[in-house]
């Protein structure tokens, strides 16, 4: 995410940092690559002029013309002008103390309303270990009911739906309902509708009127271009919205609608949404996000997914395991669904500081599916051969690659990557205590 | 036209006192357009050049030079007919990215073709979005059309394998095929999408007629990455631009066509199966201005 406007700036920087000090003219032409790097990033035409005005005010201000450091100037004023136009609180939710919490999804068709809503149930039943249950007010897509129905049974949610209402009833009745079963939270799916679409806005004025939802969330599409800010305004006019959950982050959008959005309606982005999966959902870090798109990478996020998905006991048992040169595919396989629980490969990719920078990664698929395969392979070797890979021979790995239905070869550049990965985190944990992250090295 | 004559008059003033100015705000009406800041600065860099080197001082017949630049754009050598071609079947195959507009675009072409007096199948090919292929299914009942589908989560591309050999038995003209939204970043669905095309290829005998990447009007710079990555995987022969009744102008579709020479063929609104219309550039290049 953010990934072009990062390199953007990485470049712009790059050129000024060479330089050393910089005149009035370096400040003109940075002023310029930014307000191109922001306009392709999506960033709305009039924020781009607002923020640039700001810069330059603060760039005059403070005087970095004259300083001897005038890159980390220009990019502190910068990343400081972003995390503000990002909004600063991160995403906290309140939740009432008696009675269900109530949450309303708003936003355009095919913004990711019904996902959201399915992930945000399950990211508040298992951060917040509560009771949820979710309304379906979509009555006009065919089969959205359905889908909702399906995605909710998946995550062990209930569902109120009644194909012969409408919707602000339907949204009353299902609220009675889960009230006197005891939900924490209520989440009322609406279905999408144009923000420019009077009568179908009258709708959710009409929801509002007869529910008050606790909270109200407007479902933005990371991708929108220019009229994000239009859309976030109208909604927020006609509704008041609390905060925005911005969807598919997993593209290589450069997402300035984030950027936008807060700095016109002045709503903080809660949430935002990333991938397939239902727990490719977090809570939105502005100061994160700015530090990506000035290339210190989302270090932040790495560590903390890492620090969930692998204990700190595994993690110092393979450091020992490495420090003596025994680590074996037990531990290995073992690493590999810890790499899984973070998230896809390429996604841990975009992560690290100046991933985008490195030529090699560059080239490389980050294909999970060849992590499948090298579990198959490692599936099918016996417990004795997992823990001491040199008697692996020709028949066995005949009979390993039979196993995982993949080949000789593919077995052999296996073992052969296994042994050098051996090697070289060896040499790795010479500086021992400081190699604590299992993954760190690859 | 009232609105018209008193924002030329408007841009005439500017024009005359502060040129840079004018030039700035035509560069903000096409870039709010979310045309990207390359074609505009481009598009202006042309039209600059030929302005003052005929020095010409009328703003209307500026606006109407890169009026005129859009529209070439647009229609430069490319067809925006769908290509049906005389064997049958005939097959579109309908890609894009998550909540475009796939489905209801799918089920307004075949009622589109279906009113043309072809026999149409719906070929439900996402087997992944839960209740997909039910929506879909509510459309070809309302239509009377024929469908294949199979079980969630199954391989799109039996399901596609399976629609043409059902097709060819049962005499269909046009076979279209709804495929799951996808992010164009995730290799492995993107495999999934080659994977089909070259099903449909051998099962026809030939190239699929119609590979079209379905566009949000909404979507802004990233519709482009949309297009270059669906393009290398799939060689796209055109563009179903969606949701022009949005507010947004989809202006990207300009810088699509200009880079990457995609043609955008159809377009469509609103949530009535009759809302399709074949692409039109005149149109499209008054709206941008509007």
């Amino acid at each position: 995410m953010f990934d072009q406007l990062t390199a953007k700036f990485e470049n712009l920087f790059f050129k000024i940092r060479n330089k050393g000090k910089i005149n009035p003219g370096d400040l003109d032409s940075a002023l310029r690559e930014i307000k191109l790097a922001l306009l392709e990033a999506d960033v709305n035409f009039k924020v781009v002029k607002e923020f640039l005005e700001n810069v330059k005010a603060k760039a005059i201000g403070e005087k970095i013309l004259e300083s001897l450091t005038p890159y980390q100037q220009v990019v502190k004023i910068v990343n400081e002008e972003i995390i503000r136009m990002l909004g600063s609180s991160s995403g906290s939710i309140s939740f009432v103390p008696k009675g269900p919490t109530v949450i309303m999804t708003v936003g355009l068709q095919g913004s990711g309303k019904t996902s959201s809503v399915i992930k945000l149930a399950n990211f508040l039943k298992a951060r917040f270990q509560k009771k949820v249950s979710v309304v379906a007010a979509d009555i006009y897509r065919p089969a959205a009911v359905l889908q909702l129905e399906d995605m909710a049974k998946n995550i062990g949610v209930d569902v109120y739906s009644n194909e012969n209402l409408d919707p602000v009833s339907i949204s009353v009745k299902g609220l009675e309902l889960f009230k006197k079963s005891g939900s924490d939270v209520v989440i009322i799916d609406t279905a999408g509708r144009l923000h420019i679409d009077e009568n179908m806005m009258e709708e959710i004025v009409n929801i509002k009127k007869k529910v008050s939802p606790h909270q109200i969330y407007l479902v933005l599409d990371a991708m929108t271009g220019q009229e994000a800010v239009n859309i976030a305004s109208s909604f927020n006019q006609k509704v008041e919205c609390d905060g925005i959950i911005l969807t598919k982050l997993d593209s290589d959008t450069r997402g300035g609608a984030a950027l936008s959005v807060y700095y016109v309606v002045k709503k903080p982005i809660k949430f935002v949404s990333n991938g397939e999966k239902v727990e490719d959902f977090d809570i939105f870090y502005p100061d994160r996000i700015a530090s990506r798109i000035l290339g210190k990478g989302d270090v932040m996020t790495l560590v903390e997914k890492a620090e969930k998905a692998v204990s700190k006991k595994e993690a110092k048992r393979i450091e020992e395991k490495i420090y003596k040169n025994e680590l074996n595919f037990e531990d290995f396989v073992g690493q590999l669904k810890s790499i899984k629980k973070i998230g896809s490969l390429d996604k841990i990719f975009s992560m690290i500081p100046m991933a985008g920078k490195n030529k090699m990664l560059k080239k490389v698929n980050f294909d999970d599916s060849h992590l499948d395969r090298i579990e198959a392979i490692i599936n099918s070797m016996t417990v004795e051969e997992r823990r001491r890979p040199h008697i692996i021979n020709g028949s066995r790995k005949k009979r390993i690659a039979k196993g995982s239905g993949s080949t000789v070869s593919e077995v052999n550049r296996l073992l052969k990557q296994f042994s050098k990965t051996r090697q070289m985190l060896k040499q790795f944990s010479g500086q021992k205590g400081k190699f604590n992250m299992p993954f760190g090295n690859f | 036209m009232q609105r018209l004559i008193k924002n030329l008059n408007y841009f005439w003033n500017k024009f005359k006192d502060n040129k840079g100015q004018f030039w700035e705000e035509l560069e903000e009406q096409l870039v709010t357009s979310d045309i990207s800041i390359s074609t505009a600065g481009k598009m202006l860099d042309e039209v600059k050049d030929y302005v003052y080197r005929e020095n010409i001082n009328d703003s209307g017949k500026v606006k109407a030079l890169l009026k005129k630049q859009i529209i070439e754009i647009l229609n430069g050598n490319k067809d925006h007919k769908l290509n049906i071609p005389a064997a049958r079947p005939a097959v579109i195959l309908v890609v894009g990215v998550n909540g475009v507009g796939k489905t209801t675009a799918v089920a307004k072409l075949a009622k589109l073709f279906k009113e043309e007096g072809k026999k149409v199948l719906i070929s439900a090919a996402d087997t992944y979005r839960s209740a997909a292929v039910e929506q879909i299914q509510y459309y070809a009942e309302k239509l009377g059309l024929d469908m294949v589908s199979h079980q969630k989560l199954s391989d799109p591309g039996a399901v596609v394998y399976d629609s043409i050999e059902k097709a060819k038995a049962r005499n269909i003209d046009v076979v279209i095929i709804d495929t799951a939204g996808r992010m164009q970043t995730s290799y492995n669905l993107m495999e999934e999408l080659k994977k089909i095309k070259k099903v449909i290829n051998k099962r026809i005998g030939r190239e699929v007629d119609e590979i079209l990447l379905v566009v949000d009007s909404t979507t802004g710079q990233n519709a482009k990455n949309q297009a270059e990555l669906f393009n290398n995987a799939l060689n796209l022969t055109g563009i179903i631009l969606t949701k022009v009744d949005s507010a947004s102008k989809g202006g990207i579709v300009i810088t699509i066509k200009h880079d990457l020479g995609i043609p955008i063929k159809m377009v469509s609104n609103g949530e009535k199966m009759e809302d399709i219309f074949q692409f039109d550039a005149v149109r499209f290049t008054e709206l941008i201005f509007s």
